[in-house]
């Protein structure tokens, strides 16, 4: 299928209304018991398998956690959650013998099948080596082999810590300590599984590398902990997807990404976020607590973060770099819409502390519905970053009167030569927009896909480009029924 | 038979009257021009006919193309050929000419029961289409009227009109604001697309539009009501004597 085919498919798709990835897997599971202490703690560890410096890790992180209060400075509000009323491990009971594909559990396959995620090889996703996780486990890694030869690790950090246990201790923990936020140090003492990428020296990864993540256990939380390390001049296109059942209760989701990036190595990071948001009257839904934080460690390194997110009831998420090595670039590209009562504040927030580091910032928040979205943004620079540049662009797009966009930009600059820009509009779609396109023969609601799409066409523009199509879909769905 | 007939047409703005009991009949290959002075509900008529929802329809029966014009919605009359070329075209951030008039294009096809164009066949038809207009290629992938002069927004509503190829084009003082020189050239678009089949109605103010574009019929809208109705003398005397006396006429 081409880009105008495909074009052309997402508008016929238009038609089909509500969360599509709502349904339940039956499968068998394995769940701790409900509640957080010490020996969950070590219920988990055990399960993995786990190295002694893994939950000694995991322990402090939890003393340390025990010691925080949940944040309330975002523009958030939600009823307390009950930590001791959630599973904080779940998994889809394993089937004996060796762990092949062919091992994997049909019901499982079948699952991702229908989020249209084949994990079959043969029928190779456009080359795109897939890690699934369901719950807390990684269910199947695609291409391990494929990559295995340019040298490249692609697996479950479960298995990192097993096999590679040396370079997850060096790097776990280095960008994100779990002393930086609540949600942090919880995701750290209770992660199960998630990712691990380590790109050797001088390697452009020969495929795109992602991640999905599927909730599908109730009253569990999703903790999942992602580690990407591009070493000196390799480069890496990284996508993760995500998606949860229908449920009437909220779930937790409390992740943590770390990037490192080396000398002239680059790291691209991609997310279609569409957890579960909730019903039109807010009744379920995902809150997606995430931190994500890349370190540009090495002159010229560069991150670059592109998000668009549509799903979950409550996001709580500001994807970041630390501008470290000279001269290197951290970018943050993002589209966040909400509809009927999900609430979002999201951002990201720029570091700069190498010489001539630069960064971009472009944000496109969606609201519609009787929604909340808000972009809270922080560019800071160090004393040291002479030269230092941010750019940055917040954009708000209002559907209707009754949703609301704001934007919380700060800006901490200590050195003088920074340059340091700010743009910021916010528009409506008119009725007079609206009548315009309808006059041309183009219905409402996809006069309504075809402003958003062309609105937040400049980070579209930066996914690859199946991702890109898939993301406009997921866009232009997502806003059925804000109109009229 | 009429492509478009109106049998006394009422219709509301927040409230008040506007159109009277209106009639009109257009039958294909006619331009009809309206005139009248300001606030006599010129503008008012091809907002209705259009389908704008703040104006509701009192009373009164339109037929387009043999069908009950208001069960239809208004992107439904679009797709079956009723066309407004806007008085004040709006500017559309972020989308581009080409991807918006892709979209209407093949949406008018779709109706059709024609396949959509693909991209090679929609660009050679955009290019063919605004040289019309004199408008150039580059303007294809601006986004829609966005820091367009006033001059440049009438002819890309001129260019939108070729593309969509409709069995009736209104235009809503499309003359207004353009200098001789645009208006010459958005004349000459409208030229080039009337024939046989499709029709014209015409709202402006002045006669010199209708120097280039020369209707069959000239009807003059005062008070919500077609007071008068003429060749393109009318149009003539109108310019030369004003609307002063068929106001006395009236009231």
């Amino acid at each position: 299928m081409n880009k105008e085919q495909a074009e052309q498919q997402y508008l016929e798709d238009l038609t089909k209304s509500d969360y599509k990835y709502g349904f339940t897997t039956n499968i068998e599971q394995e769940f701790a018991p409900k509640g957080l202490d010490e020996d969950t703690i070590r219920f988990i560890s055990a399960k993995k398998n786990e190295p002694e410096f893994m939950l000694e890790y995991r322990l402090k992180a939890f003393r340390h956690w025990l010691t925080l209060k949940e944040p309330e400075w975002a523009k958030l509000s939600y009823p307390p959650i009950d930590y001791q009323d959630i599973h904080y491990y779940a998994a889809p009971k394993k089937k004996e013998g060796p762990k092949s594909l062919d091992e994997v559990d049909p019901e499982i396959l079948d699952t991702y099948a229908k989020l249209g995620i084949p994990l079959n090889e043969q029928k190779k996703l456009q080359g795109i080596a897939v890690d699934a996780v369901m719950d807390s486990v990684s269910v199947a890694t695609t291409f391990k082999d494929t990559l295995a030869k340019h040298g490249i690790i692609f697996m479950p950090i479960s298995e990192a810590l097993q096999e590679h246990p040396e370079l997850v201790k060096q790097y776990l923990g280095s960008v994100v300590p779990y002393t930086d936020n609540y949600f942090a140090a919880l995701n750290s003492a209770v992660f199960s599984d998630g990712s691990f990428v380590y790109i050797p020296k001088g390697v452009r990864s020969p495929m795109e590398l992602s991640t999905y993540f599927r909730i599908n256990a109730s009253a569990t939380g999703q903790f999942e902990r992602t580690l990407i390390i591009a070493d000196e001049g390799s480069y890496v296109s990284y996508l993760e997807g995500c998606t949860a059942p229908m449920r009437d209760e909220n779930q937790l989701h409390a992740a943590v990404v770390e990037l490192v990036a080396m000398e002239r190595a680059e790291i691209k990071y991609s997310t279609v976020q569409n957890w579960y948001p909730g019903d039109k009257e807010g009744k379920g839904g995902i809150y997606n607590f995430v931190t994500k934080r890349g370190l540009c460690a090495g002159y010229k390194s560069k991150i670059s973060w592109t998000q668009v997110e549509t799903g979950s009831s409550i996001t709580w998420k500001y994807p970041s770099c630390i501008l470290k090595g000279e001269e290197s670039i951290g970018e943050f590209y993002s589209v966040a819409m909400t509809n009927n009562r999900q609430i979002a504040d999201t951002g990201s927030k720029m570091i700069h502390i190498g010489k001539n580091s630069k960064s971009r910032i472009v944000s496109k928040g969606i609201s519609a519905g009787k929604s909340e979205n808000s972009y809270r943004g922080l560019v800071k620079v160090n004393k040291k970053a002479s030269g230092a540049r941010n750019f940055s662009q917040c954009d708000s797009l209002l559907i209707g009167d009754k949703c609301g966009a704001h934007t919380f930009p700060y800006l901490e600059i200590e050195n003088k030569s920074a340059v340091v820009e700010h743009e910021a509009t916010t528009s409506k779609i008119s009725e007079d927009i609206i009548f315009y396109l309808n006059q041309r023969g183009i219905n409402t609601e996809d006069a309504v896909a075809l402003i958003v799409n062309g609105y937040a066409k400049e980070v579209l523009n930066k996914l690859p480009m199946e991702f890109a199509v898939e993301a406009q879909k997921l866009l232009a769905i997502s806003l059925e029924g804000s109109v009229g | 038979m009429s492509l478009l007939k109106i049998e006394n047409l009422k219709a509301n703005i927040d409230g008040k009257e506007i159109l009277h009991g209106l009639n009109l009949e257009v039958k294909p290959g006619e331009i009809h021009a309206i005139m009248g002075p300001n606030g006599s509900g010129k503008s008012t008529l091809a907002s209705v006919l259009a389908g704008k929802e703040e104006f509701e329809v009192t009373e009164g029966k339109v037929t387009f193309d043999g069908k009950d014009l208001f069960e239809m919605a208004p992107e439904d009359r679009a797709r079956e050929g009723m066309f407004l070329a806007f008085q004040y075209p709006v500017e559309i951030p972020g989308v581009s000419n080409a991807n918006f008039m892709k979209t209407a294009v093949n949406e008018v096809r779709k109706h059709r029961g024609q396949d959509a164009l693909d991209a090679m066949d929609f660009l050679q038809l955009m290019k063919e289409k605004a040289a019309y207009v004199e408008l150039d290629s580059q303007f294809l992938t601006r986004s829609v009227n966005q820091g367009f002069s006033g001059g440049e927004k009438k002819r890309n509503e001129i260019f939108q009109m070729a593309m969509l190829e409709p069995k009736l084009a209104i235009m809503d003082e499309t003359d207004s604001g353009l200098d001789i020189d645009a208006l010459r050239v958005v004349a000459s678009g409208v030229n080039k697309l009337k024939n046989e089949n499709n029709s014209f109605v015409v709202i402006t103010h002045y006669q010199r539009l209708l120097d280039y574009i020369v209707p069959d019929y000239v009807h003059v809208l005062y008070k919500g009501r077609i007071v008068k109705s003429g060749t393109k003398e009318l149009a003539l005397e109108l310019e030369e004597k004003g609307y002063d006396w068929i106001k006395e006429l009236v009231d």
